[in-house]
């Protein structure tokens, strides 16, 4: 009855164990081979596919490869593959304006992190920073590190815009570039200034209070300023009602003061960045170490093409 | 002496940036000037033998022919960077650990601080409220630095200096710079930090703070000192010598420029060397009216019934 519902029979169940024998026979053959490719394979990891598909070129030490490790990286690629041998010298830029830039991103990092705990509400806003300091592992130096990290990033970008100065990296063709410096200087104060109000204590409420006070007196904006009562502004309509959502500093104020703190500023700042890079290069890269010019060449054409640092 | 005060005012940990940044400035203006000084002598040895100045490779750092003139970003550059990253980590880190951040206790509109201070990067602005009323100290002058900032590349017509440090070929301009940086930026800066206390009141450094201190100070105005006393005529008196300060400070600068920086002068246009008089004659304003004020007490030089100068 069994071989009337298997038309195969016998034969058929033969066929299936001496296949499935064959399988095995061949099976101890291939695995081990391929298993050897594969440690074969991971002696030289670069030759992998999934590190090809990384890395678009190879490791080794050839000029080539160094310019492409350069070019080929969406990140490094701000740079050129070859600079001048003495704009790599540390004396000409201070490194400033790349600390700057590289205090930026530790500060968007720590700063989200912290957003993480932070709700900007008069009821919370205090608290959740004590939450930080005593109960979030690591909140303690999370906090530590943003603020302090701002606080450099200050002194970054005014070592930057001196050594720019010193330097006269400000004239021609780079007078634009030292325009969106200009804007990055005033951004980043005020990324520094709008996160001063938000552990909402005496020290940042104090602050902000006699910053924006100043704004009172804007003339014809402010209701203390020249002509402000003039134009009919009272401290319910004023630029000041307008920066703080109110009369005095409150709730809306650190509404107001994260959101621009967290969202508008960094954003328009890191468009800045960006723009500001990007002249860099364009402009024929860092302007020196350049060679030094004389008196009377000053209102001649450079020697050379290109003479700066490029 | 009061130790504990001036420990008290210099380990307060928002302090502590300033503390910081006057090493740093003093270093790297050491940095700037040692470098500026190496090239003017370079630029003084070319000046004087024109032959060597065709073939000098113009720099004071040493290069021969056949030497690379470029090199790779990667490594020579990268590592730099790299190591910069980790040193700013490293100390970030150390900061963070060893020292905490600020907290006070909760924000109370009805306990004012006292002294109640801006940012330590703002006190500079702060301090000017001494001198000027708040709509220029916190409105006029911030909106002047900044475009005083933003026209510096359009003013300076001098094409000398351009890519490497040196004093001889920029004197002016490197010295409005540091004039306005150092002098009117980080030196209020930092007396706004240690030395004002309560009520911005002046503290030498040591002296306890006197919660209870007053000063009587009586401040007169310019026109009372003329003995004018009608308003109109105090506003009169005030544009005078406003506008006086103005016309002959800039025939002074004309003057100076016209003797001394013919070249400049001569490459500037009209726009161009009323923007530097006018920019140039404000900030040394500031410190004009603060003299005004430290030595014969004067408060204000115009008097309108709008505003006040
Ligand atoms: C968030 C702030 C800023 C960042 C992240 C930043 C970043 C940079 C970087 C990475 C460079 C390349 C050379 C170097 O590191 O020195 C640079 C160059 C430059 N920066 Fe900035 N910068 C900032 C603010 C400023 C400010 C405030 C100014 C001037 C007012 C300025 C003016 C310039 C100019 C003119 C150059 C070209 C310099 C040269 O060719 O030698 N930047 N900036």
């Amino acid at each position: 009855m069994a071989d009337e519902n298997n038309p195969n029979g016998k034969n058929g169940k033969v066929g299936l164990v001496d296949r499935v024998k064959e399988d095995i026979q061949a099976m101890k053959v291939d695995i081990p081979a391929k298993a050897k490719e594969q440690i074969e394979g991971l002696k030289d990891p670069t030759k992998t596919q999934v590190y090809t598909s990384i890395f678009r070129h190879k490791h080794d030490d050839t000029p080539r490869n160094r310019a492409l490790g350069v070019l080929s990286n969406v990140f490094l690629h701000l740079h050129p593959a070859k600079i001048n041998r003495d704009a790599v010298r540390y004396s000409y830029t201070w490194g400033m304006g790349g600390i700057t830039f590289f205090l930026f991103i530790i500060l968007t990092y720590t700063g989200v992190l912290l957003m993480f705990y932070y709700h900007p509400s008069k009821v919370q806003a205090f608290r959740d920073v004590l939450y930080l300091e005593h109960d979030v592992p690591f909140g303690k130096i999370l906090r530590n590190m943003h603020r302090w990290a701002a606080h450099l990033m200050v002194i970054g970008v005014w070592l930057h815009m001196f050594r720019v100065f010193l330097t006269g990296s400000y004239k021609k063709p780079r007078e634009f570039n030292w325009n969106i410096g200009v804007l990055l200087l005033v951004f980043t104060l005020l990324l520094s200034f709008t996160g001063y109000l938000l552990p909402d204590d005496q020290l940042g409420f104090w602050a902000v209070t006699v910053g924006t006070n100043m704004a009172r007196a804007t003339p014809l904006l402010g209701h203390e300023g020249p002509f402000g009562s003039m134009l009919g502004m009272t401290p319910y309509n004023d630029v000041r009602f307008g920066l703080l959502g109110g009369s005095i500093v409150d709730a809306n104020a650190l509404l107001r003061s994260y959101i621009w703190h967290c969202i508008g500023i960094p954003i328009v700042a890191s468009i800045l960045m960006i723009v500001h890079f990007w002249r860099v290069r364009k402009d024929g890269g860092i302007s020196g170490p350049a060679p030094v010019m004389l008196e009377a060449e000053a209102d001649k054409p450079r020697r050379g093409p290109k003479a700066a640092g490029e | 002496m009061d130790w504990r005060q001036l420990w008290e005012i210099c380990s307060a940990p928002d302090n502590v940036p300033i503390v910081g940044l006057i090493p740093l400035l003093a270093f790297y203006i050491y940095l700037a000037w040692k470098q500026a000084h190496a090239n003017d002598q370079l630029i003084a040895q070319l000046e004087a033998d024109p032959a060597m100045a065709k073939t000098h490779h113009r720099k004071t750092w040493p290069f021969k022919p056949g030497w690379q003139k470029e090199v790779h970003v990667w490594p020579f550059l990268l590592r730099i960077e790299f190591l910069a990253a980790i040193i700013i980590t490293i100390i970030l880190m150390v900061w963070s650990i060893t020292l905490n951040a600020p907290l006070e206790e909760p924000a109370n509109p009805n306990l004012t601080m006292n002294p109640a201070k801006a940012p330590w990067y703002f006190l500079g602005l702060q301090e000017m409220l001494v001198y000027f009323d708040p709509w220029i100290a916190g409105v006029v002058m911030p909106t002047m630095i900044i475009v005083g900032l933003m026209v510096i590349p359009y003013i300076d017509t001098n094409p000398l200096g351009s890519g490497y440090y040196t004093w001889k070929q920029r004197k002016f301009s490197i010295g409005t710079f540091l004039f306005g940086f150092i002098v009117l930026w980080v030196a209020m800066i930092i007396i706004g930090t240690f030395i004002r206390g309560p009520g911005w009141q002046w503290f030498w450094p040591g002296q306890t703070w006197d919660h209870n201190r007053l000063i009587y100070e009586v401040n007169r105005d310019l026109p009372d000192i003329f003995g004018i006393t009608s308003n109109i005529a105090k506003a009169i008196f005030g544009a005078l010598v406003v506008g006086g300060y103005y016309v002959l400070g800039g025939f002074l600068v004309y003057s100076l420029f016209r003797r001394y920086m013919g070249k400049d002068f001569k490459r500037m246009s009209l726009l161009q060397f009323s923007m530097t008089q006018f920019l140039l004659l404000t900030m040394v304003a500031l410190p004009l009216k603060m003299g005004l004020r430290l030595l014969w007490h004067i408060k204000y030089v115009w008097i309108t019934p709008w505003f006040n100068v």
